[in-house]
């Protein structure tokens, strides 16, 4: 086990040093020069253009950047935005509360219904359930969530009025920012109505980000479920005459979700990413639609900075859900 | 009965603690997160929007919704016969903002002016560096090597000297650069060792004082009890940062804002329609053009390019680009800005007499050229690309066969101000009201050196005209050279004025007192909620 432990750990870090320079050279690769596009239609003299050039450190050849950049990052330096002279790694955590409260609540929300659709999917297989969920899931995650969040809005929001179109809180409250989460946040301010409106604003966001992991844990849990059921120590649980149910939740269901928890693990970098469509539709001041604004600008210190932490969130994420997995399928770690 | 007491109790218990206080509360939805909060180191509207137009006040400014000028900071100013020296006279009892981070312990003074400027003029001002030392504006607007003294005569008048006579000073000084920052606060901060809060913590004199900013959320002011023209009388004023315009609009419907930025042209019918809202429309302070580059052939040939213009079906263009948001152009300013003439007619639609143009110009044969189109959407030009193809179809009617050529936008505006295209769409919107500052950076012999001349064209008569009407101060005089200049452009045709963007602004219509800017800009003072 502490061997696995080990070699999981060990593969961190190359990976982690891949992901710097992808991020260093990606965005360099792009076509767009970070000062020109500052200075638009109006234009900037060569001499002014040089300057700017020394002052951002574009100057000097980009290996040499790189170098510097990585020395940096693994002193705790992410640097400084280009475009609002704030250090990266401030701007980061004090947007990320707002994306991790986003994306905990779809994920919470995925669990919830597609766990137990899935079960019940596959207990009842070949059912008029069974098809429903399959399609349903089937729909869910071939939906593009930029569709689906503005279709969310039009009808809940502008036409039956139930729910807010966007942001987090009501104009109306003004809550001090203590953690960033703003679930919390209301609460420690002692505000029942407050927390309440906070609760309402996550509703819409929270499922158009959650539909695609949801579809994906039905579809994982039914397969599962199916394959477990078919397993010759279900047969005989039922042979002993145990109650349908006990033979599913006891014996079965713990077996099938041991699959489904890597499934879960894996659904952060889609909930990442699906959060640049999701803050931007619902303007929702978290770290995606930093990213995108930053991508558009050109911004090299905050995309690279951005894009590090990001992966690494999910670096550290799948080797935790791995190390999981091992201990709770002893088969693996054995190995 | 006991039950639904302590339920009201609890309700009530509920409601009070966080509601913000009392007095009327607008929402704004605006665009985008602002870059800082000062505007001295923006190059944005929408960090113009969050900052200068609503926290600081300049020595001029712009009458609301025009682009006039009157006073602001200074009560009244002189210049001397010269044309060099501009003497202004301060308003005494100006108060500062009391905000959570400061308390200011005098008026507003000559010493602030100093500062404000001093920071950005002198590279050895202890704040220059602050921030980067990248002040776009002021450099855009030559102020470096215009302004050559700043002199403080007594606490309540400054003079500012120029390099050379130059009557869009006086316009300049309304522009958002020339906010007026408090030079207290400056020292109080660079006292405690973060100079860098000036510029993201403002205190300013304006009508909105700053109170709180959350990055892509909101930003929230409230009105400043001492407002030199009087307290405003909107308490509360939120930014909603929405940057997906349909959602915008569909917090507008729902009246989550009252106030939103840039509708999509594509919904601006249904808001028409909508009883709840209001939306009001002016031509933007702005021109999209069609540059042809006179230093290739055949562009050098002014017979050709006169059939260019006769050639192009400007109406079907617009229509088609714009969706109603556009408005024909037929000079290189727009009709807003004084001196625009209108006795101008513009070519018409004529491919029969384009070909003879043509013919007369030896090219019967017809030619090959290219169309630069703008990769991205600006006010003047929202589709460029299209805009493109339409005048690509119109030339391939009179036998000239055209390639739409594209970049990405840094690197088109460079090439393009190399001078390697042959024909080029782009655009412009103005600073600050002065016919100057149109002809002087688009169409003089100046800006074909430097490349943002974009037709490469200088003319010695227009040279001579705007050169005249930059150094007269009587605006007169000046209307008629700039009315002369139009002329030139018009008979030498380096570029085809295409449109003028129509600019809308919708809002519920609880909002009252609401005006429009020409600018492209929104100002909160003077609006109320009913």
């Amino acid at each position: 086990m502490l061997l696995h432990l080990f070699r999981r750990i060990g593969l961190v870090i190359p990976t982690f040093l891949g992901i710097t320079v992808l991020a260093f050279f990606l965005i360099r690769l792009a076509p767009g020069d970070p000062i020109l596009l500052l200075a638009g239609e109006r234009g900037v003299s060569a001499e002014r253009y040089e300057q700017l050039r020394i002052q951002f450190g574009f100057d000097r050849s980009l290996w040499v950047q790189y170098w510097d950049y990585l020395t940096s990052v693994l002193s705790g330096d992410l640097g400084v935005s280009v475009v609002s002279k704030t250090p990266v790694l401030t701007e980061f955590l004090n947007l990320f509360p707002a994306t991790l409260e986003l994306a905990t609540v779809a994920i919470i929300f995925a669990v919830l219904i597609g766990l137990p659709a899935g079960v019940l999917a596959a207990v009842r297989r070949n059912s008029l359930f069974d098809y429903a969920v399959m399609g349903t899931s089937l729909v869910g995650y071939s939906m593009p969530i930029f569709w689906w969040a503005l279709l969310l809005v039009l009808l809940f929001s502008v036409n039956l009025g139930w729910m807010p179109v966007a942001g987090r809180l009501d104009f109306m409250y003004d809550v001090e920012p203590v953690t960033g989460f703003m679930l919390v946040d209301t609460l420690l301010a002692g505000d029942g109505e407050a927390f309440r409106d906070a609760l309402h604003h996550l509703v819409l966001p929270a499922i158009a980000l959650g539909t695609i992991p949801l579809a994906v844990i039905a579809r994982m849990t039914r397969s599962s479920m199916l394959e477990v059921l078919r397993e010759d120590y279900v047969r005989t649980a039922r042979a002993k005459g145990l109650s349908p149910m006990r033979v599913v939740f006891k014996h079965a269901l713990r077996n099938a979700l041991i699959p489904v928890v890597t499934v879960i693990g894996l659904q952060v970098s889609v909930l990442l990413t699906g959060a640049i469509l999701t803050e931007t539709i619902f303007s929702w001041p978290g770290i995606g639609k930093w990213l995108l604004e930053s991508i558009y600008r050109r911004d090299y210190p905050a995309v690279q900075g951005g894009v590090l932490i990001v992966a690494s969130i999910v670096i550290i994420v799948n080797t935790f859900v791995d190390i999981l997995y091992a201990v709770i399928n002893p088969r693996i770690r054995r190995r | 009965m006991r039950k639904t007491l302590a339920l009201f109790a609890l309700l009530s218990l509920a409601q009070t603690p966080l509601l913000a206080s009392a007095g009327s509360t607008l929402v704004y939805c605006s665009e985008g997160s602002p870059e800082a909060f000062n505007p001295q180191l923006a190059t944005s509207g929408t960090t113009f929007d969050a900052s200068s137009r609503q926290i600081y006040n300049r020595l001029v400014e712009f009458e609301i919704g025009t682009t006039n000028i009157g006073p602001g900071l200074a009560e009244r100013w002189s210049v001397s016969e010269d044309g060099k020296i501009y003497t202004f006279h301060l308003r005494k009892g100006v108060k500062f903002h009391t905000t959570k981070y400061f308390t200011p312990t005098r008026d507003f003074n000559a010493d602030d002016v100093i500062f404000s400027f001093d920071r950005q003029r002198k590279k050895d001002h202890p704040y220059h560096s602050v921030g980067g030392a990248i002040y776009k504006y002021f450099d855009d607007m030559d102020m470096v090597n215009l302004i050559t003294d700043l002199k403080k005569l007594d606490d309540y008048t400054v003079e500012f000297h120029l390099a050379r006579p130059e009557s869009p000073f006086i316009a300049n000084m309304a522009m958002d650069f020339a906010s007026i920052l408090s030079a207290e606060y400056g020292d109080q901060l660079m006292k405690a060792g973060n100079p860098e809060r000036i510029d993201l913590d403002p205190v300013g004199t304006g009508p909105f004082f700053f109170r709180r900013y959350e990055k892509d959320a909101f930003i929230r002011y409230r009105a400043h009890p001492q407002y030199w023209r009087g307290r405003e009388k909107l308490e509360n004023l939120v930014f909603a940062i929405t940057v997906d315009p349909s959602v915008r609009y569909a917090r507008l419907r729902t009246g989550e804002c009252h106030v939103m930025a840039y509708p999509l042209p594509a919904d601006i019918p249904a808001m028409k329609k909508d009883p709840a809202l209001v939306v009001t429309s002016q031509p933007g302070l702005n021109v999209g053009y069609w540059a042809l580059n006179v230093t290739k052939k055949p562009f050098d040939d002014v017979r050709v390019r006169r059939a260019m213009a006769h050639a192009i079906n400007k109406a079907a263009i617009i229509e088609a680009v714009f969706l109603g948001t556009g408005q024909a152009a037929k000079n290189p300013i727009p009709p807003t800005i004084w001196s625009y003439n209108d006795a101008i007619q513009d070519y018409d639609y004529n491919p029969e007499r384009a070909r003879a143009l043509l013919k007369e110009a030896g090219l019967d044969g017809g030619f090959q050229t290219d169309i630069w189109a703008m990769p991205v959407q600006r006010p003047y030009n929202p589709n460029a690309r299209k805009m493109a193809e339409m005048i690509q179809a119109d030339l391939k009617k009179v036998g000239i066969e055209a390639k739409v050529v594209s970049y990405e936008w840094g690197t088109y505006l460079q090439k393009s101000r190399e001078g390697e295209h042959q024909t080029i769409l782009l655009g412009w919107t103005g600073d600050n009201g002065d016919p100057d500052n149109f002809f002087g950076p688009l169409m003089s012999c100046a800006a074909a050196k430097t490349g943002n001349n974009r037709a490469r064209w200088c003319d010695p008569e227009f040279d001579k005209l705007i050169t005249e009407a930059r150094m007269l101060s009587d605006k007169a005089a000046r209307t008629r050279l700039y009315e002369k200049a139009q002329e030139v452009v018009h008979r030498e045709l380096p570029w085809i004025s295409v449109a003028h963007s129509i600019r809308y602004q919708p809002s519920r219509s609880s909002v009252k007192g609401l005006k429009i800017d020409p600018f492209g800009g929104i100002y909160f003072s003077g609006v109320t909620v009913e």
